[in-house]
């Protein structure tokens, strides 16, 4: 079990990576920065947790669980086909015509300038972040 | 000098955690009451001192907030939800440390409502709702008990789902307008709104919200959520936020940002009339007291989203009136079931039984609470289902209005059963020596208690000077 | 250059579908809650993803990158706060496994 939750998280890293350069080439180099350099701190604290919590699972019941997975969710492919079929009938058009863009196309003035409300909620959200870490993370007295 | 709605609490937090010497818890519990009372009290009196001078500090940072009728009546019921739950926290933790920690985390959670009523802007609407889903996830967990931890993180998964279709929705919209802001989308909204983009995105909106108000059929957390939660914490929970969350933002974008189309119309009703069957026979079986309060919830949920999916001004006005009552008469069963518990340990009804010859102060607010909720003369709780069912049968909603109506005597079926089991009936052995709650408890109790007995009293008053202009923002 | 905006337009949205689908399939799949929060977060990556899309398809890169860096400040806090709860839970009674979950997801 431990190695199957260490080949998620693995994936998870490179997910991260490749998306990164993702938004790299789509014309948002700020964004894949804070991107890659926020979530290599997250994956690694993620490691860290499922490396705490291993425990040893028994060949039989890693057989049986894989069977009730698969047996659980094989709709999921199929439907998944059926919308895929669905929405390429569809069609999107590419030219949206938006009102001209009036202000700066500059992330730093637009975050610092314009969005005065969102920065105020990333300071609490930063702080109920302390908060989480101080009350969830502390050592039990009482155990 | 709206901005102080949210810099007030953002300085408390700052205060009490700097590492001085003094007795900090006081000085949080007297921050928070004043905080709240002041909130309720500059809502009631409207200075105008207050409302309509622009902040000091514009040329600095400029937040943009707007306040109309609908922001002022959560605003109320936001400060009467957190002045109950920090005097029912006050009287259940007893450690400093917690009790400070437990006052930042509830100082949190009103910056995020406050935030969320107040604001014009999708994104930041967002980041507002998110600052209140995690205060309430770190609150739900606050004690650390296996129940409200799996009831958190159930919590947490559900709302991470609500949290993609919302930003997915906003994505899909940011496609059509430049802007995030509600004027600028309203106008995408117009221009392109045959667009299968466009009505797919106001859907999954509509959906993440549905999710976090806790409706049929996303309700999945919030049974477990509320009933292990500490009963502060599912006072202030089921009292304000799934309102905030759930029905202030559906009736604001509706309203404001999409229109309101046949279609929303029908969902909204739908949707609504499920959540008010369902919740209503799920709390008939339940044994546990604040689990059948939280099913409860979700069945008046249900009346406020089709009281407002009707869509005439008298259903608006019924839905926002209920959604006050639903404020003081759930905070007020709760604060009984945290007086009870108290007192007995348990939770389980049937183990109780009269108890009301034991706590009289207790028995007695439970009654009024249980007759508003079943919509009973005079209280308030009958006048707003009175008005949502009105509204209802004169658009034409007949079946609508009729389940409505039966759906009512469902609910004084298992309010009426709590009462019986818990307050009424022969008392219990082992609960023979208990006394009434300490003073922390009733006095709570007696304000929400004198709050829905005036407030039904002196309804007819009211109706004109308060209730009818909270549609006028409607056109 | 049409053609290598729009070439890369859709692979990125097929990218992120897939991504989205996995994040998907991993909270539903899964017995164990370290997995339900991987899944959360690839959930929370391929809208990130959508959302710069949508930025770089108008040409309004600025506001949408400012968006995502909020998200993803929310996202990263959410996250910490997830693996907080299942480090409590493991703390109770040594397992995060199958037994959990079913009273979770029941």
């Amino acid at each position: 079990m431990t190695t199957r939750l260490l080949h998620s998280a693995v994936g998870l890293a490179i997910t991260s990576a490749i998306l990164s350069i993702l938004i790299f080439r789509l014309a948002s180099p700020i964004a894949a920065v804070f991107e890659l350099s926020v979530c290599a701190g997250l994956i690694f604290a993620i490691f860290i947790s499922s490396i705490t919590v291993t425990q040893r699972v028994s060949a039989e019941r890693l057989i049986i669980r894989k069977k009730e997975r698969l047996r659980k969710f094989w709709l999921l492919p199929i439907i998944i086909v059926l919308v895929a079929a669905a929405l390429s009938q569809v069609h999107f058009q590419m030219a949206f015509n938006l009102p001209a863009q009036t202000e700066e196309n500059n992330v730093k003035i637009i975050l610092w300038n314009l969005r005065h409300l969102d920065l105020l909620g990333q300071i609490v959200i930063l702080l109920t972040g302390a908060f989480g870490v101080v009350i969830l993370f502390k050592e039990w007295k009482n155990d | 000098m709206l901005s102080l709605f949210l810099l007030l609490p953002l300085l408390g937090i700052i205060i009490l955690n700097l590492p001085i010497k003094i007795k900090m818890q006081s000085v949080a519990l007297l921050y928070v009451l004043l905080l709240s009372v002041s909130q309720v009290i500059v809502v009631l009196f409207h200075p105008d001192g207050f409302w309509n001078r622009p902040d000091v500090w514009g040329r600095f940072f400029e937040l943009r907030l707007y306040v109309d009728n609908l922001t002022l009546v959560l605003l109320l019921s936001i400060g009467i939800v957190v002045f109950i739950a920090v005097l029912v926290a006050w009287h259940k933790i007893t450690e400093p440390k917690q009790r400070l920690n437990f006052v930042s985390l509830v100082l949190i959670s009103l910056i995020g409502m406050n935030g969320t009523v107040l604001l014009a802007d999708i994104f930041s609407l967002y980041v507002f709702i998110e600052i209140t889903s995690i205060s309430s996830f770190i609150l739900i967990a606050f004690q650390r008990d296996l129940n409200a931890l799996e009831g958190a993180f159930k919590y947490i998964i559900l709302s991470s789902l609500a949290t993609v279709l919302m930003l997915g929705a906003i994505a899909s919209l940011l496609l059509f307008s430049g802007d995030t802001s509600f004027a600028s989308v309203s106008e995408a909204v117009k221009n392109n709104s045959k667009n299968i983009i466009v009505i797919s995105a106001i859907g999954a909106l509509i959906c993440g919200f549905f999710i976090k108000g806790g409706l049929v059929p996303f309700h999945a957390w919030l049974p477990d959520a509320h009933s292990a939660a500490p009963t502060a914490v599912s006072v202030l929970l089921s009292g304000v936020q799934i309102k905030t969350l759930g029905a202030y933002t559906i009736i604001r974008l509706v309203t404001s940002v999409f229109g309101y189309t046949n279609s929303v119309a029908y969902i909204l009703m739908v949707v609504g009339t499920i959540s008010i069957i369902f919740g209503a026979l799920g709390a008939l079986g339940q044994r546990d007291f604040k689990r059948m309060l939280a099913y409860s919830s979700i069945s008046n949920m249900g009346y406020i989203v089709l009281g407002f999916g009707c869509g005439t001004a008298l259903g608006m006005a019924g839905a926002v009136f209920h959604m006050f009552n639903h404020s003081v008469f759930k905070s007020l069963l709760f604060v009984n079931a945290a007086a009870v518990e108290s007192r007995t340990g348990t939770r389980d009804m049937n183990k109780m039984g009269g108890l009301a010859s034991r706590m009289p102060l207790t028995g007695l607010t439970s009654v009024l609470a249980s007759l508003s909720a079943a919509g009973v003369p005079p209280l308030a709780g009958f006048w707003s289902k009175l008005i949502i069912v009105i509204a209802l049968w004169m658009s034409g909603y007949h079946a609508y209005a009729t389940i409505a109506v039966l759906t009512s005597i469902i609910t004084l079926a298992y309010l009426l059963s709590m009462q019986r089991r818990v307050f009424f009936g022969k008392i219990v052995e082992e609960y023979k020596e208990v006394k009434e709650v300490s003073f922390g408890l009733v006095f709570p109790e007696l304000i929400l208690a004198a709050i829905i007995v005036g407030v039904g009293l002196f309804f007819p008053l009211l109706f004109n000077s308060f209730i009818m202009p909270i549609s006028s923002f409607l056109k | 250059m049409i053609n290598d905006m729009s070439q890369l337009f859709w692979m990125c949205s097929i990218g992120a579908i897939l991504v989205f689908i996995t994040g998907f399939y991993c909270i539903l799949v899964t017995f164990n809650l370290i997995r339900a929060i991987i899944g959360m977060d690839l959930l929370t990556k391929a809208v990130t993803l959508f959302l710069i899309l949508a930025g770089y398809v108008t040409g309004r890169t600025g506001l949408a990158q400012a968006l995502a860096i909020t998200l993803i400040v929310i996202e990263v806090v959410v996250i910490a706060v997830a693996v907080g709860v299942v480090l409590c839970v493991f703390r109770h009674n040594k397992t995060i496994d199958v037994k959990l979950l079913r009273n979770i997801k029941g």
